[in-house]
């Protein structure tokens, strides 16, 4: 029985919410219980973006996460807003191209993701979120990988589709910490 | 040295961060308004009145006394003030939802009553704070998170044009369209302000202006290219001109 | 099963409708609750149906009164400074015996207040802000999938009373993504003309017709108008004994018993858990329907059982009258409260209970 508190923060253009929606939708095609709950409102003028996402084998009672075990942070703000909501022993993946701070914390295990360089390696610089999905996907193991390459499939099809082989190519970018 | 700029923080502007987004027309539209009364000394002597909308926290910004109205009843709410304080400079500052949707009726009748205030009527052709929806002054083919497909006039008829409505009202004396998408256009913007505090303090009656403004954030423009989008599309439909004004002046 | 879709809620909220024989849509923006009319706009025509955009929440209802009027099922929906500008038109629509489906999504505060999560809705929907005696039925979901269920339902409910019926959520709720199995859409009536035969109240045209139909609310005579008033109370009796709705966990051993709705009851759950793993017997009531507020499970609370009954909400006691009512003051209420959006964690109420525990030892 397990229960994951994931939490992603970054700045609006990031794909943040895209990144929180793929996992939770993964988690349901998995069978697993799952809830989103993105931040909205005036919060997101400003240019913040952050979303939660829980993933558990039974019923969840509530979508708030105020400590998680995998916090995701995509940008400075976000690095200095959400290392604190790390629970202790839990994971931090930031994105390193964007943050340069040093971490202060030693009870949580730290991966730096060089999401947007890696995303510019893959061909498709907008795909930093897709690289950090990887990473998370791949080190966590919190759903399976071959079910994120079926969802990025259905979420690159269509008029999208042109983008789907870079994004596969950026989901894989990220090899190990 | 010669300045080139000459802030005007501190007198008739806070000094906090806006929370505006970058680009956007408000932040233009409060200096020029704050600017135009502070040069008649009036800081002091004027009281606003902020909307439901973006610019709900103009009152942070605007460095005179002000209170928020509901959505759409600034009018009614500025009507009251003046009528305590007919001496002061009285204002209420609306976005295209607050005053041509929900708030028609409140500005047509204050219109009618000429109450001598003044109102500053931000149209950005969306609904800026609410993310996006489609408002009565959204233009034609204008494509909105309430009309993906474009603004259609079988299903939601033509946009508005608030000037022209209110110029047809007697006790609305002076009405002005401008727009705050070029240097040039700016400085007409804070001409109208002018005039239309001027019709104020001479208690002629209400007066209107209308500013063409951007919103690159829920029109999903740059911000430069929100600036030439007005320019391109708006002002074509909603031509700038003075609408009302005093005989004498005519 | 059927499929689980993951759905944001205020989309399922709105397919819900569309699913439960909504064909008309009313509404104005307001966060949090936007995306309805969003998906609305667009989805509705596609499935036969028709969005409309409203100059005003004022504008909503009274557009909505007609659709209700000419027979047409439709479904509004708003977040609280909108509902509170319909009042007018709810006491109205009660008062001429229109029915009508309205979601609030709630936020926090009174005039504006802030657009994050709240319930301090309570007492502007279960008592109505509306002039004369009128009650609207008030459902407080909890998860998605009670929203989608009880939203398809209450097109139904609606028509078969005649009357207004309320879903509230609250912005945690529209916002978040959760699974859900949406329902088999169901055909309330089939096109224009089938509206005569299914509610033969509405005006339909007087065309074949032994009387015609009028829908009024202004009754001259106080003789008349008390008789009406006398028949629409018997109305809502019938209505508070048929639409009571509450569930109960663990209320049976319990010395300290929880009453929440929404998310709130979602949140308290989750306590239930670790206080019970901490040897304390808590258990909660959740309120479904606000009105009538459900009596049964407060009368099934013993004294010499449960202690202390905490009224959990986003909100400032408002509940606290109809629990003490219910409970007829036989045990204690005390009121744990988060307001101004922000949603209590599981701890800070585990720790509102333990430091409460010894107060009252
Ligand atoms: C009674 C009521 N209905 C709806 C809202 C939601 N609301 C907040 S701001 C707004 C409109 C904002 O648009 P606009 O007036 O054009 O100003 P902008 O944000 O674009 O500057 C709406 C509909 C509200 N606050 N109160
Ligand atoms: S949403 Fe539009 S109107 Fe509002 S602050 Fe941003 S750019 Fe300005």
């Amino acid at each position: 029985m397990s229960t994951n508190r994931v939490m992603i923060a970054g700045s609006g253009g990031q794909g943040i919410i895209l990144m929180g929606k793929l996992l939770a939708y993964v988690a349901m095609e998995e069978g697993k219980e799952v809830t989103f709950l993105p931040s909205y409102g005036a919060e997101m003028r400003g240019g913040t973006a952050n979303c939660s996402v829980i993933i558990s084998d039974r019923p969840i009672s509530c979508p708030v996460v105020h400590k998680a075990d995998i916090v995701v942070v995509m940008n400075q703000p976000s690095f200095e807003k959400f290392e604190s909501a790390v629970e202790p022993g839990g994971s931090l993946f930031l994105n390193s191209t964007l943050i340069k701070d040093p971490v202060t914390r030693t009870d949580i295990e730290i991966y730096k993701v060089d999401a947007n360089k890696l995303a510019e390696d893959a061909g498709i610089g907008r795909s930093a979120n897709i690289v950090m999905l990887g990473a998370i996907v791949r080190q966590t193991g919190i759903v399976k990988i071959e079910n994120v390459t079926k969802a990025l499939k259905k979420e690159f099809s269509g008029k999208k589709v042109v983008y789907l082989d870079a994004n596969l190519l950026a989901f894989q970018a990220w090899k190990t910490g | 040295m010669k300045a080139i700029y000459q802030s005007t923080v501190g007198e008739g502007l806070t000094l906090t961060d806006t929370s505006y987004c970058p680009g956007c027309g408000h932040g233009i539209i409060h200096k020029l308004v704050m600017e135009s009364i502070a040069e008649l000394g009036k800081l002091g002597e004027t009281i606003g009145v902020s909307p439901i909308g973006c610019s709900v926290v103009a009152h942070e910004y605007m460095n005179v006394e002000m209170c928020e109205a509901a959505h759409g009843r600034a009018p009614a709410v500025a009507t009251g003030i003046k009528r305590v304080h007919p001496n002061h400079i009285v204002f209420s500052y609306q976005g295209d939802g607050d005053l041509a949707s929900i708030g028609m009726t409140e500005i047509v009748h204050a219109a009618m009553r000429g109450e001598k205030f003044t109102t500053f009527f931000v149209n950005n052709a969306i609904y800026g704070m609410t993310g996006g929806q489609m408002a009565p002054t959204t233009l034609l083919g204008q494509k909105s998170t309430t009309s993906i497909d474009g603004r259609k006039k079988e299903i939601s008829g033509m946009p508005i044009r608030v000037s022209e409505l209110l110029a047809t009202i007697d006790g609305a004396v002076y009405v002005e369209r401008v727009a705050v998408n070029t240097p040039a256009n700016v400085r007409k913007a804070k001409q109208a302000i002018k005039r239309a505090l001027d019709v104020q303090q001479r208690k002629l009656g209400f007066s209107f202006v209308e500013f063409l403004s951007s919103c690159p954030t829920n029109w999903g423009l740059t911000p430069v290219n929100a600036l030439k989008w007005v320019g391109e599309h708006m002002i074509p439909y909603y031509p700038l001109g003075i609408f009302k004004q005093p005989e004498e002046e005519k | 099963m059927a499929e689980r879709v993951l759905m944001k809620g205020n989309e399922a909220f709105a397919e819900a409708a569309i699913r439960g024989g909504c064909r008309f849509y009313v509404g104005y923006p307001i966060t949090p609750q936007s995306e309805i009319p969003e998906f609305m706009s667009h989805e509705l025509p596609k499935r036969g149906g028709t969005f409309i955009q409203a100059e005003s929440e004022l504008g909503t209802i009274n557009m909505s009164y007609g659709i209700g009027c000419a027979g047409g099922n439709v479904f509004i929906s708003s977040a609280s400074p909108g509902i509170a500008l319909m009042q007018e038109g709810f006491s109205f629509l009660c008062s001429a015996e229109v029915p009508l489906v309205a979601m609030n999504v709630s936020r926090s505060g009174a005039g504006i207040g802030g657009i994050q999560p709240g319930q301090c809705d309570y007492n502007q929907v279960t008592r109505g802000g509306g002039n004369g005696d009128y009650h609207i039925p008030v459902f407080a979901p909890s998860t998605m999938q009670d929203a989608v269920d009880i939203i398809y339902e209450s097109f139904e409910i609606a028509d078969r009373y005649r009357n207004p019926v309320m879903i509230l959520a609250d912005g945690m709720m529209g916002q978040m993504m959760e699974p859900v199995v949406l329902p088999e859409p169901k055909t309330l009536y089939k096109d224009e003309a089938d509206i005569a035969n299914y509610k033969p109240w509405a005006l339909t045209g007087s065309k074949g017709k032994a009387n015609r139909n009028r829908i009024k609310s202004y009754h001259a005579h106080p003789a008349e108008l008390e008789q009406y008033i006398d028949y629409l109370y018997e109305k809502y009796m019938r209505m508070e004994k048929e639409l009571q709705r509450a569930e109960s966990y663990h209320t049976d051993d319990a010395e300290i018993v929880f009453v929440a709705y929404g998310s709130m009851a979602r949140i308290v759950r989750e306590v239930l858990e670790v206080l019970r793993k901490d040897g304390i017997k808590a258990g909660m009531i959740r309120p479904i329907s606000l009105w009538p507020f459900p009596t049964a499970p407060f009368e099934a609370l013993n004294p010499e059982v449960t202690k202390v009954v905490i009224s959990a909400e986003m909100s400032k006691g408002q509940m606290i009258p109809d629990i003490r009512l219910a409970l007829k003051d036989r045990i204690p209420v005390k009121l744990f409260s988060r307001t101004g959006g922000i949603i209590p964690s599981t701890e800070e109420i585990v720790a509102f209970v333990k430091t409460l525990r010894k107060e009252l030892k």
